[in-house]
């Protein structure tokens, strides 16, 4: 078998795989979060990370002091963080469109670093347990691999959710608004489209996209004020492979270099951790734009 | 006969508009009746564009007054200017790349009843029922033209503002942009034209401005053309 002839046991092989396909699907949303509020704010926003991280503890709480399930929690975190990106929005970062990146950047780190050490100052940094529902327990045996139920749906939400949004923004009139005032609001904002509103909503919808990737992820990963910075500077590399802006360019990169990453583990385990970057280096100097990037 | 200025469709007064330090409009002063085309003429960087661009809105800055149907618009959004019932087809057209042909012309949404429907929008343009989903900046120019045009008619406005719809084109496609313009005003559109393209203004237009350093310094009906043509050679230097 094939499988004899690489000197990989399967087990490790589809066990890797999905790893990275969770990985991958993490990757995948967030990155998409951030092309979202790239192409419309022209904000790279680096408080990103930490929006993940308060989904996570946005669900730990919910169910802590109101008993509010998993189910729910999927529902009502990304409505709660993703107000208070709209809020972030409207006092800090819409001073901030007409200047450089750099701004936004800056800005966006510090309120990252703020968030962060709020949480850490009552959390710690050892991490809560937050348990997966009862529904998602357990998991199938495939014969070649044991698939617990909970990774299978992470995958399937995050891919679901992902291509959702793409439809969204390439297919329907909403997206077209959206597409349209990422190259000339000053033109849609002069056929009765109110842009401001537009931009202040597409933000929400950015960092409600981090929250949901937080809830997810808070049965895998336990919920710490650091899960988002660990997770953060990879997206960003993926990101700068896929190229800033293009929504199915995040998606397929995600997904892709999460599975890159797990294979590299079981091929040669010594650069699982870099090869991303290593990758992201290799685009950088053939494909300054990135993967699917517009080069404008 | 043409020179009422209350009950006009459009009353600009004493305008003063700015980009950043730059001041580019001193005092413009205008109207527009209702079913009437109007163009302003004048050389570049007169202030022509800049002046269909304060009545949109999209200025840096801008005083005076600008009053539609009465109401006044100069402390108003750029969306709620549009949302009175005011388009506009900008120079550079403003073709979206990431958008089909289709999506283009479907953007601007209806600010009241009684814009054209997709069919007459063909009626008017059939070149462009052929590439609906063709992507929107790989059309000709003529048919980019013909697609920033023919999206501001489905919204119901009945002010156009066309900034230099003409330019770079092509003679055929300029005689069919100005039948165009001839049926939207038999079809009881109003409109206000900027044109370098003194030839073809005079085969629409009922009414002319001339601007100079960001003023009206003229202004005549196009029944007086033939006394005016020294003045226009002295303004416009054609």
């Amino acid at each position: 078998m094939i499988f004899d002839l690489l000197g990989v046991p399967p087990q490790a092989l589809f066990g890797q795989l999905l790893l990275g396909l969770i990985n991958g699907s993490f990757y995948a949303l967030l990155s998409l979060g951030l092309a979202v509020i790239f192409g419309m704010l022209n904000i790279i926003n680096f408080a990103h990370g930490a929006q993940y991280m308060l989904g996570a503890f946005c669900a730990y709480f919910l169910l802590q002091f109101a008993g509010i399930n998993y189910w729910l929690a999927l529902i009502i975190a990304p409505i709660v963080v993703g107000a208070f990106g709209i809020v972030l929005e409207r006092l800090f970062l819409k001073h901030l469109y007409k200047l450089d990146h750099l701004y936004g950047l800056l800005l966006t780190f510090g309120i990252a670093l703020i968030l962060e050490g709020i949480f850490r100052r009552y959390f710690g940094s050892s991490g809560i347990p937050y348990s997966p529902p009862q529904l998602l327990t357990g998991g199938y045996n495939l014969g070649f691999m044991y698939l617990p139920k909970y990774r299978a749906w992470v995958v399937i939400c995050s891919l679901t959710v992902c291509l959702l949004t793409w439809f969204m923004i390439e297919k329907t009139r909403l997206g077209a608004y959206l597409r349209a005032a990422t190259e000339n609001p000053t033109l849609v904002r002069a056929f009765g489209i109110n842009v401001p509103r537009m931009i202040t909503l597409t933000y929400g919808f950015g960092v409600g996209l981090a929250a949901l990737a937080g809830v997810m992820a808070a049965p895998i990963y336990n919920v710490s004020p650091q899960m988002g910075a660990s997770l953060i500077i990879v997206v960003f590399a993926v990101v700068v492979i896929g190229g800033m802006g293009s929504i199915m360019g995040a998606i397929v990169t995600g997904f892709s270099l999460g599975i890159i990453e797990g294979l590299t583990k079981v091929f040669f385990p010594q650069a699982s951790n870099t090869v991303i970057f290593v990758i992201m280096v290799i685009v950088l100097l053939t494909r300054p734009a990135g993967l699917f990037g517009r080069t404008t | 006969m043409l020179d009422r200025t209350s009950g006009s469709l459009l009353e600009i007064s004493d305008l003063q508009a700015w980009y950043g330090e730059s001041h580019i409009l001193h005092g413009a002063t205008l109207h527009v009746n209702a079913g009437e085309v109007v163009t302003l003429l004048g050389r570049n960087g007169a202030g022509k564009t800049t002046t269909l661009k304060s009545v949109m809105g999209i200025v840096g800055k801008r005083t005076g007054s600008v009053r539609f149907e009465g109401r006044e618009l100069i402390n108003a959004s750029s969306n709620a200017i549009a949302r009175a019932g005011i388009a506009f087809c900008p120079e550079e057209r403003g073709i979206f790349a990431s958008l089909d042909v289709e999506e283009n012309l479907m953007l601007p949404p209806q600010v009241r009843a009684g814009g054209l429907s997709r069919e007459q929008i063909f009626d008017l343009f059939p070149n462009l029922r052929e590439r609906l989903r063709s992507q929107g900046t790989k059309l000709s120019g003529g048919e980019q033209q013909m697609l920033a045009i023919g999206r501001i008619l489905r919204t119901g406005a009945r002010l156009l503002l066309l900034d230099e719809p003409t330019e770079g084109l092509a003679p055929v496609i300029i005689q069919q942009i100005g039948n165009t313009i001839r049926k939207l005003k038999e079809q009881g559109f109003t409109i206000l034209l900027v044109e370098q393209n003194f030839r073809f203004a005079s085969t629409v237009a009922d009414r002319y401005y001339i601007m100079e350093h960001g003023k009206i310094v003229e202004q005549f009906a196009n029944s007086e053309l033939s006394k005016k043509l020294d003045t226009l050679h002295e303004y416009l230097g054609v």
